[in-house]
């Protein structure tokens, strides 16, 4: 069970990972060494996987398509669906892979340049894999909102008084 | 056409956040931390339930006293939270924002020879409701060293035969004190033995840093005593919606019910609606709050701390009241010089009552990013004067 302490220091560095030590320290009120020991200790056992920024792509100039890909799959007697599931997650271009219940079994995530590029790949590559029965290929059209942050709607800040009571 | 103002009215002066609003209106690019309102807009759920109720047409007035389903939810929050007990049928009314209960408080419970004690510094509404009620006030200061904790001795000084009420509002706006369980036992000792009724405005008691909120109410022998006043302002980020409350023995409430039914009606039932779900689903965002407004609170501490300025703890609502009496100006010329200097609002401690000169009210109801920058251009003021 995770303690409220460690908690908040896990929000923090979820909400803004260049947070310094020091001002981690400031915010919770625990000490720079038992920060710096246990980010050290939920780095190693992979608890914290990677800091990375949420870049909106849209913004960039740079265009960049995505698709949620449905794939049905036969379950290999002795290995379920993790033995195609860790061929799947070795290709670059596909970014997510979960197990879903319901009417399919392996949610993937590809982005790619285009959409021709994304459809090619699904195509030549995913398609083709043994065990896979077949796919069903949706494409992103606008991201409102993404690992928890609203993508669309940012500019929304309601004014206050600048002082009140 | 002044003249037609009532020579009360005329006289009244106005709230010192007033003028000093006005001032730093006049001023482009303000960093402020002058606002009393959390910085979070409304938590979508209690908005949705809002729009919901409109999209239903429930758009009708209520009973004056308020949806009985609010004033049921009510009773089960303050059995659950402080151990209260109050009938949802007799003993709540819910109000326009806790402003309006304070205003119903004074004017239900006092007649122009009582007197109101209040502690000082504090809110700036209860002296001008209490005298707006046609009733003297006599102010009891609080101080720094004693953390702005209101105290017996000090109780005593200001006491005098017409006292009728007592004015408590912990978790305090301007300082952030509290007053836990063992600083209030002595105060219900002192309203006992002086057959006082207490207004208790808990509208900050959500936001209690360390321990938990003791309701004063709740305290042996209190519960007749004390009109218990609080609202969803604060902890569910609700100040625009105006919906309060105030819980106290049946024949208060019933008397200012009356008052209420003849110049409110009834509270906005939008907001009415929108409070009875803050109360069943909006937990989990009211601490995620709390938990943010308490990080905040102590890079704020440590800010003051770190330029020399002394300044107590405080655990409640979300204001640091630091001192600034080592850089000898007095509350009102720190704040307008620098606000000139360097474009920060903050408000002089003297508009919250005389206690409060020597120190500023800021509130860390603002982004860490803010804070971060107020504070910087804060200290550089600061080391000016004390160099």
């Amino acid at each position: 069970m995770l303690s409220t302490e460690d908690r908040q220091l896990l929000n923090l560095l979820s909400q803004d990972c260049r947070i310094s030590t020091e001002q981690l320290s400031v915010q919770t009120g625990l000490s720079v060494e038992y920060i710096n020991k246990r980010v050290k200790q939920w780095e190693e056992n992979k608890a914290i996987v990677q800091y990375h920024a949420h870049v909106n792509w849209e913004k960039t100039g740079e265009s960049q398509v995505a698709a949620l890909i449905e794939v049905k799959v036969l379950p290999q007697r002795g290995f379920g669906f993790d033995k195609i599931a860790k061929r799947l997650i070795k290709y670059p271009q596909i970014k997510t892979v979960f197990l879903m219940s319901g009417g399919y079994d392996l949610a993937l995530i590809i982005e790619g340049k285009s959409m021709q590029e994304v459809a090619l790949f699904v195509a030549e590559k995913l398609a083709t894999l043994e065990h896979i029965q077949s796919t069903a290929t949706h494409f992103v059209l606008r991201r409102y909102k993404q690992d928890g942050t609203e993508l669309m709607g940012m500019e929304e800040t309601p004014e206050r008084l600048v002082i009140s009571p | 056409m002044n003249k037609y103002l009532t020579p009360f009215v005329r006289e009244m002066p106005p709230s010192g956040i007033r003028k000093f609003f006005d001032l730093v209106s006049t001023m482009k690019d303000v960093i402020s931390l002058g606002v009393g309102e959390p910085d979070f807009v409304t938590p979508w759920t209690i908005r949705e339930t809002g729009i919901f109720s409109l999209e239903q047409g429930q758009t009708m007035y209520t009973s004056n006293a308020g949806l009985l389903q609010l004033r049921q939810e009510l009773s089960r929050y303050l059995s659950n939270a402080y151990g209260l007990d109050y009938n949802p049928n007799e003993e709540i009314l819910i109000t326009v924002g806790a402003s309006e209960a304070v205003d119903l408080v004074m004017r239900a419970i006092l007649s122009p020879r009582d007197v109101a004690l209040i502690p000082d510094p504090s809110y700036v509404a209860y002296g001008p409701c209490a005298a707006l009620a046609g009733a003297k006030v006599r102010y009891v200061p609080t101080r720094a060293e004693e953390d702005f904790r209101l105290r017996v001795k000090d109780l005593e000084n200001a006491y005098t035969p017409e006292a009728k009420l007592l004015v408590l509002s912990y978790p305090n706006n301007p300082t952030g004190a509290i007053m836990t369980r063992e600083d209030l036992l002595p105060i219900a000792k002192f309203v006992e033995e002086h057959d006082l009724l207490v207004l208790s405005d808990e509208i900050y008691s959500d936001l209690t840093y360390k321990g938990t909120h003791t309701a004063f109410a709740g305290l042996p022998g209190m519960r007749n005593r004390t009109l218990h006043l609080s609202g969803f302002s604060k902890a569910y980020a609700m100040t625009g919606w105006r919906v309060g409350y105030v819980a106290g023995h049946q024949d208060l409430i019933y008397g200012m019910t009356k008052i209420h039914q003849y110049t409110i009606l009834c509270a906005p039932i939008t907001a009415q609606y929108a409070a009875l779900d803050a109360l069943t689903s909006a937990s989990q965002s009211k601490s995620e709050m709390v938990n943010i407004y308490n990080q905040r609170r102590r890079l704020m501490v440590k800010g003051f701390r770190d330029m020399g300025l002394s300044c107590f703890e405080p655990l409640g609502a979300f204001y640091v009241f630091p001192s600034i009496s080592a850089t000898r100006l007095s509350s009102e010329v720190f704040c307008r010089e620098l606000l000139r200097e360097e474009n920060v609002a903050v408000v002089p401690g003297s508009v919250f009552g005389p206690s409060g000169e020597g120190h500023i009210r800021c509130s860390y109801a603002y982004s860490t990013e803010q804070i971060k920058n107020a504070l910087e251009r804060i200290s550089h003021f600061v080391q000016r004067r004390l160099n």
